[in-house]
């Protein structure tokens, strides 16, 4: 009996539970013989039917929760007692690999596995949760009937059902608006467990203040070449390089232009039409551009780069990968730039003109300046999100961490090195993969503290004129 | 005093037209984009086929006749020797024999399966040819460069040259391209087994990210107390709407693959990690619609004796849904398009099968964008751009949806 049944059946117990509590909830005709009294009966029908109906469920599928996540390990447990103790495997990453061979047998998808043992274990496994999920499953049909009971002997008419599910959907909306917290908890604690462990490795002025990025760490100590050196200057150098600069230097004034002509020049009809179709920029999935830059931006960068003489130029330049993360940040820029600038008092606008200032003046001269923390704050936004991109700088910003300011040159990113490095083969003690996480904690910190700095600054100048 | 304001007049006209120029070059490289994207990928939905005439013959084949009449009979016909059949078959074809595409018996063996009364009978089939003759028939190669630089030798154009004469390539709309999963070969990959993971993987991030999003929203809106723990979850509502994508493939790979030992690859780990990733935007997105519901509304309910779970339930959740769903089509084409997170809990896995069910491994669109962009074979650009074109069409029919919702159903009070 699988565990999808045993849920189902139990689903099927709740529902019947559900109908037999609504037709005793339904007594309002019943008990008073000429009609329904008002104020006589507490509650609707349907609630002391939900009342019955998760009397029943709660408990049961609480336990069938419990034991799909702890029963896996008292099978595996079992089922390796069974094996002799010269076969059986002994590292936790055996164990792993000996338990999927043994449930590819069980399930009929593998013929046989590398190892001879697991053969018999996997008769032993089939019938081992067999027994332990048929009494899984009894008990939770048990408990199940003994909740369905027991709220039917609850349902009087003075019964408050209603207030009792009340109470349930209240705990549900609680439990929705905390999985916000433990989201960001369980990011936290992820990043900082598996970064602390990096840390014992690896030291933590190395990590913040080397200039050598090489994560290959040798298997055999006489290994040539791969020492594994985890300075990540160079990446936090080609973050900011490509985010923050080459990005910016693209999406700020193109960005801010585009606010200036929607906002103030553009008529409101074509300003209708041209915003969202901006914002199909934004809406472009980034592997998207992630392709484009790396097959038709890159090579015309190279082309253009030995053109003028520039022969260290790499086909995955900074320069193109920035210059297509720049376009990509246009709407997000020109739609914070537009808010910070509508904004702006018309009184100051105004004013400007009647002193006979021409649209261009007031908008350089009163408009921007006036907007400017938001501005500002808009691009800090922008900033964080460029950081934090990843598709564009994997497939066209390269791997080789250098150290440079040339943008021709090919420069690697934190979050680039995120995905080389988590991606294919890995083993979850070496300084290589948990380096993975340390980059992470980084990227979310910094990230972190321009979001929440940008918006604090956002926030306090849009007040400071409403 | 004149030149003076001819000179300001001139400068508000460049900076005008330098506005128009920035919102012109933006528009421009948009439509670039697109058009390089849908130029290349046009050709990716197109295939060509050589014609052969097979004999299905049982002895050839290895199949026991009354084996594949039996119960069994499935099995019995996948167990044959397409291989050698297609060898064999091709040989008619002469110097052009080396042109079928190296995989195309198991489209044979699909159409003996499907109709078991072909066995013993000749017929003529399409096969789809090698990627680089199908490249080729598509223009692909400069003919006029030597044969060393091109890609392409000088005895595989006569060769193709030849069948030509005789009638026996087309090239068409090539159906393999929508119907099957990843392949090897540029001419037999398909892009069903990624849609297909893509719905696995946006039904588990639906599933979990609109209740619990709407209740949250709900209880943030309308029944929380303002005290500090509120204030926690607003602001982690906040911050995770603007986390890079990235570090929530980091949490599903610490926490869902590593701590909970859940399956690589899989669409269900897919799309835990996504709704986590999409549920502050829902949330964001409910409260706006929740608080556009005017408090007569409640006050009406409350005045006839609901209580406030119903007045929210019967009532406010009813007439903002319109907005909740907008938002919610929204943060989901977000998640459609969605690719670092899911890189780094195995969904780059390449998987020749469409997925069957939300525990097996999965590839999704936008990663099978990346794979296919990362292939060298040349093949692989025109399927890479082909792709993207389905993927972009999905968002398009995502975002329209979403418009029309808007526009249908939303109310200004």
């Amino acid at each position: 009996m699988s565990l999808t049944f045993i849920t189902m059946l139990l689903i099927g117990l709740g529902l019947v539970a559900f109908m037999v509590g609504r037709s005793r909830g339904a007594f309002a005709g019943a008990v008073h013989h000429g009609g329904i009294e008002i104020g006589r009966v507490h509650s609707r029908p349907n609630y002391h039917a939900a009342f019955v109906g998760l009397c029943a469920l709660t408990p049961a599928l609480l336990l069938m929760l419990a034991w799909s996540i702890a029963g896996d390990r008292l099978v595996t447990g079992e089922v390796l007692a069974s094996v002799a103790a010269a076969e059986r495997p002994t590292t936790a990453l055996d164990v792993s690999a000996f338990m999927s061979e043994v449930k590819g047998i069980a399930s009929g998808d593998q013929e046989g596995g590398f190892n001879p043992a697991t053969g018999p274990a996997a008769k032993v496994y089939a019938d081992t949760v067999g027994t332990y999920n048929l009494i899984a499953g009894g008990i939770a049909a048990a408990l199940a009937a003994i909740g369905a009971i027991w709220a039917l002997s609850k349902v009087t008419p003075q019964f408050r059902a209603r207030n009792r599910v009340e109470v349930v959907v209240m705990g549900l909306l609680i439990i929705a608006s905390l999985v916000a917290v433990l989201t960001t908890l369980g990011i936290v604690l992820s990043l900082i467990f598996e970064s602390v462990r990096f840390f014992q490795k690896v030291s933590f002025l190395e990590f913040v203040t080397g200039t050598v990025w090489s994560p290959q760490t040798a298997l055999r100590a006489d290994q040539v070449g791969s020492s594994g050196a985890f300075g990540a200057v160079p990446l936090f150098w080609g973050t900011i390089f490509i985010g923050a600069i080459i990005a910016m230097i693209v999406a700020i004034p193109l960005g801010l232009m585009t606010a200036v002509y929607l906002t103030q020049y553009a008529d409101p009809r074509v300003r209708k039409w041209l915003k969202p179709l901006l914002e199909i920029l934004a809406g472009v999935p980034t592997v998207v551009y992630g392709f484009f830059a790396a097959l038709t931006v890159a090579p015309a960068v190279r082309d253009f780069a030995l053109s003028i003489g520039i022969s260290s130029a790499s086909s995955e330049s900074a320069l193109a990968a920035g210059a297509v993360m720049g376009v990509m940040i246009i709407p997000f820029v020109s739609s914070m730039a537009d808010d910070a600038l509508t904004a702006v008092p018309q009184a100051m606008r105004d004013g400007s003109l009647a002193m006979g200032a021409t649209t261009s003046e007031t908008i350089r001269r009163v408009l921007v300046p006036a907007a400017l923390p938001g501005i500002v704050g808009g691009v800090l936004l922008a900033v964080s999100r460029a950081i934090g991109e990843t598709m564009i700088v994997v497939m066209a910003a390269g791997l080789a961490a250098n150290l440079t300011a040339n943008p021709f040159q090919s420069v690697t990113t934190v979050t680039a090195q995120i995905v080389q490095l988590l991606t294919g083969d890995q083993e979850f003690d070496s300084a290589k993969t948990l380096s993975a996480f340390a980059l992470g904690l980084v990227l979310f910190v910094i990230t972190l503290c321009l979001n929440i700095y940008a918006l604090s600054v956002v926030k306090r100048y849009r007040e400071a004129y409403e | 005093m004149r030149r003076r304001i001819a000179a300001r007049y001139r400068s508000e006209w460049i900076f005008k037209h330098l506005g128009m120029g920035a919102l012109l070059l933006a528009g421009l490289f948009l439509v670039f984009l697109l058009w390089t994207v849908v130029g290349k990928g046009a050709a990716g939905f197109m295939g060509t086929e050589v014609k052969v005439s097979v004999t299905y013959d049982p002895t050839v084949l290895g199949i026991d006749l009354a084996a594949a009449r039996g119960p069994d009979g499935k099995k019995a016909i996948q167990a044959g020797d397409f291989q050698g059949l297609l060898t064999t078959a091709s040989k008619s074809l002469g110097q052009g024999a080396d042109l079928v595409s190296a995989g195309a018996w198991v489209a044979l063996r699909d159409a003996v399966v499907d109709d078991p009364s072909l066995l013993g009978k000749t017929v003529a089939v399409w096969v789809p040819v090698k990627s680089d003759v199908d490249q080729l028939a598509k223009g692909k190669y400069d003919l006029k460069e030597p044969a060393a630089t091109r890609g392409i030798g000088d005895a595989e154009v006569a060769n193709y040259n030849a069948l030509i004469k005789r009638g026996l390539i087309r090239t068409g709309f090539n159906p393999t391209f929508l119907q099957a999963a990843d392949s090897n070969d540029p001419e037999l990959a398909g892009i069903w087994g990624a849609t297909k993971g893509s719905l696995l993987t946006l039904a588990v991030t639906l599933g979990l990210s609109f209740p619990i999003g709407v209740l949250a929203a709900i209880y943030l809106e309308e029944f929380a107390p303002k005290n500090r723990w509120t204030d926690l979850v607003e602001v982690s509502i906040n911050n995770l709407a603007a986390v890079p994508s990235i570090i929530f493939g980091l949490l599903g790979l610490a926490v869902f693959l590593n701590f909970f030992n859940m399956p690589r690859s899989a669409p269900i780990v897919g799309g835990l990690t996504l709704a986590l990733m999409t549920f502050p935007v829902i949330v964001i997105a409910g409260r706006v619609a929740i608080k556009a519901v005017p408090p007569s509304i409640r006050d009406a309910a409350l005045g006839v004796g609901a209580s406030r779970v119903q007045v929210v339930f019967q009532h406010v959740f009813p007439l903002a849904l319109p907005g909740i769903l907008t938002g919610t089509i929204i943060g989901m084409s977000r998640a459609l398009g969605e690719t670092a997170p899911l890189l780094l809990i195995g969904m780059r896995a390449f998987v020749t099968d469409t997925p069957q069910g939300l525990s097996n491994p999965a590839t999704v669109l936008p990663v099978q964008v990346f794979l296919w962009s990362d292939d060298v074979q040349r093949g692989f650009v025109e399927k890479t751009s082909a792709a993207i074109i389905v993927l972009l069409v999905f968002l398009m029919l995502m975002n329209s949806v979403a418009i029309y919702l808007r526009n249908r159903f939303e109310r200004r009070w």
